[in-house]
């Protein structure tokens, strides 16, 4: 058989130049007209803010250089609470979220008021407003006088947090599990292994795999709403913006508290991203 | 009316198609055969415009589709292609499945879409199915469904990739039979396959590739009793019942 050299050594014909050449022209317009486009969008909105009649008071109020680099170093020692809130609750929601969703996906009948009771939760802390169990949770238990209830606001906040995200984040882990093909259980227990084994390791990491954009969202709604916790006095990073503004009757503090919470968020939200880019990577091979 | 001029495609480094040159002419139905990883699948991607080539024409009737300013769907609604397994919409009811093309890429009415469905169906012997999901039916139930799916869009050219690989040998025979009428029929087919007693009774024309280039191809006559390449020899000699 004669040999042709290898792909790597060989001319390109002249109509695959004519093409490449155009595939890059196409690239290239449209690099030019997203570029272009943003450069219109946003230009058009900054005019239409900056024109508007009252934009000079609201700049001074809510935009004061001098306000905001006042008002950082007090919110971001606050804003190291509204962290260590979250990790906390969020280690917390994971565990109670997957104890009921594994509850709510067991077929066994003897667990039957287990299931109940976990069912019965999640319709009601999903259906209360979070703002409603914080309360509750902040003035309602200290007030109960029990024994061994922790009084601490830390804790009370925890408590309230864990409730609510539970349960939202119990539905998105049922969702997954129930997303896995019947299959993959029978593949398991045809191996041996027993039910909880297949649990462990073959369903539930398939499951966590698939839901964890949403529930990497939730996660990301958990982090702005330890703020809601300012309401029973922890003094948090929306809290000492508030007293600042209180103070200085200015609001700029109140953007710059905005500002550490969205960027916490975009790592989380890109993190996301490449998870998700990288299961389907490894799963179908594109 | 399909021609491919010198085609090539990389991953990478790897070379997978390496020049590939072939004509195909209306009604004919032509068997890729060649071992696991020689390109037969890259190649039936690359004709539906599932992957970018390095280089190289392909020609369907008088368009040039490696033409980057076509538009890929426009060229994919006249072609159907048919993979190894996961084909059919697993929401889908079967009905649903064969119609959902005609009714939303071809715009066909939901009572002339369902007619023809049933007829399809009916062909294969599933019409009593066509409430059922995928998942109720058996492989190669739902390969005969994906086939007729296909067919259902009225395409120039069927591509179909080793559409009995992942099937039960008792299944087989059954999806075999359907593709022997729709080559009847006269549709166009190019078709990656490993069934070689197939292959050489409802072929044309066989196409053996190897490293991503074609060693041979002639009548399935020429190319089993006497094949003139040592690489087809040894390769039919792997795969064919002694
Ligand atoms: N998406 C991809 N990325 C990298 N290599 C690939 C990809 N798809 C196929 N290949 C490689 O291309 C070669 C040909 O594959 P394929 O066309 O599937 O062969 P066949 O269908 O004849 O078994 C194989 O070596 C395979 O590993
Ligand atoms: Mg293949």
């Amino acid at each position: 058989m004669t040999s042709t050299p290898p792909r790597a050594d060989r001319v390109l014909s002249a109509r695959q130049l004519e093409r490449n050449a155009y595939r890059i022209r196409q690239s290239r317009r449209r690099a030019t007209i997203a570029a272009v486009s943003t450069i219109v969008v946003l230009g058009l909105l900054v005019l239409v803010v900056v024109n508007a009649p009252g934009w000079e008071r609201v700049r001074l109020t809510y935009f004061d250089w001098g306000h905001a680099k006042e008002s950082f170093p007090k919110i971001l020692d606050a804003f190291w609470l509204n962290i260590r809130l979250f990790l906390t609750i969020e280690l917390f929601v994971l565990a109670v979220a997957l104890l009921i969703a594994v509850i709510r996906v067991i077929p066994s009948p003897a667990l039957m008021p287990l299931k109940i009771i976990a069912a019965l939760y999640t319709d009601v802390f999903r259906g209360i407003p979070t703002l409603l169990i914080v309360l509750l949770v902040g003035f309602g238990v200290p007030a109960l006088n029990l024994n061994g209830m922790p009084t601490s606001l830390f804790w009370l906040g925890v408590i309230a947090l864990t409730l609510s995200y539970g349960a939202y984040v119990a539905e998105v882990l049922r969702a997954g599990l129930l997303s896995i093909h019947p299959t993959q259980w029978a593949s398991g227990r045809a191996l041996g292994m027993s039910y909880r084994q297949t649990l462990r390791h073959i369903v539930l990491p398939q499951a966590v795999r698939r839901v964890s954009p949403p529930l990497i969202n939730d996660f990301v709604a958990l982090q702005k709403d330890t703020a809601l916790l300012s309401t029973i006095g922890l003094v948090e990073a929306l809290r000492a913006a508030q007293v600042y503004s209180a103070s200085t009757f200015n609001f700029t503090s109140l953007c710059v508290a905005a500002v550490f919470f969205i960027v916490v968020t975009i790592p989380l939200a890109r993190f996301t991203d490449w998870l998700t880019i990288r299961s389907l990577r490894r799963e179908n091979g594109i | 009316m399909l021609r491919i001029k010198d085609l090539t495609k990389a991953y990478g480094d790897h070379v997978v198609l390496d020049g590939i040159d072939l004509s195909v002419a209306r009604g004919e139905v032509v068997c890729l055969i060649g071992a696991s990883g020689s390109g037969k699948s890259t190649l039936l991607r690359c004709l539906d415009l599932l992957e970018i080539t390095d280089d190289g024409d392909i020609w369907l009737d008088d368009r040039e589709i490696t033409d980057p300013t076509v538009d890929p769907d426009e060229i994919r609604r006249s072609i159907g292609i048919v993979f190894q397994s996961y084909n059919l919409f697993p929401h889908l009811s079967v009905l649903d499945n064969v119609t959902i093309g005609p009714r939303r890429v071809l715009g066909q009415k939901r009572a002339e879409a369902e007619r023809r469905a049933h007829e399809l169906l009916d062909r294969i012997g599933l019409d009593g199915k066509s409430d059922a999901y995928p998942d109720a039916l058996s492989g190669g139930q739902q390969q005969r469904v994906a086939l007729i799916r296909a067919v259902a869009m009225q395409p120039k050219l069927l591509l179909l990739d080793e559409v009995t690989a992942a099937l039960d040998p008792m299944l087989v025979g059954d999806v075999l039979d359907v593709v022997r009428d729709l080559a009847a029929e006269g549709h166009t087919i190019v078709m990656a396959t490993h069934e070689m007693a197939f292959a050489r009774e409802s072929a044309d024309r066989i196409v053996f590739l190897a490293d991503g280039r074609i060693v041979e191809e002639g009548t399935p006559e020429q190319i089993f009793t006497a094949p003139r390449e040592a690489r087809t020899r040894e390769f039919l000699a792997r795969h064919l019942p002694a």
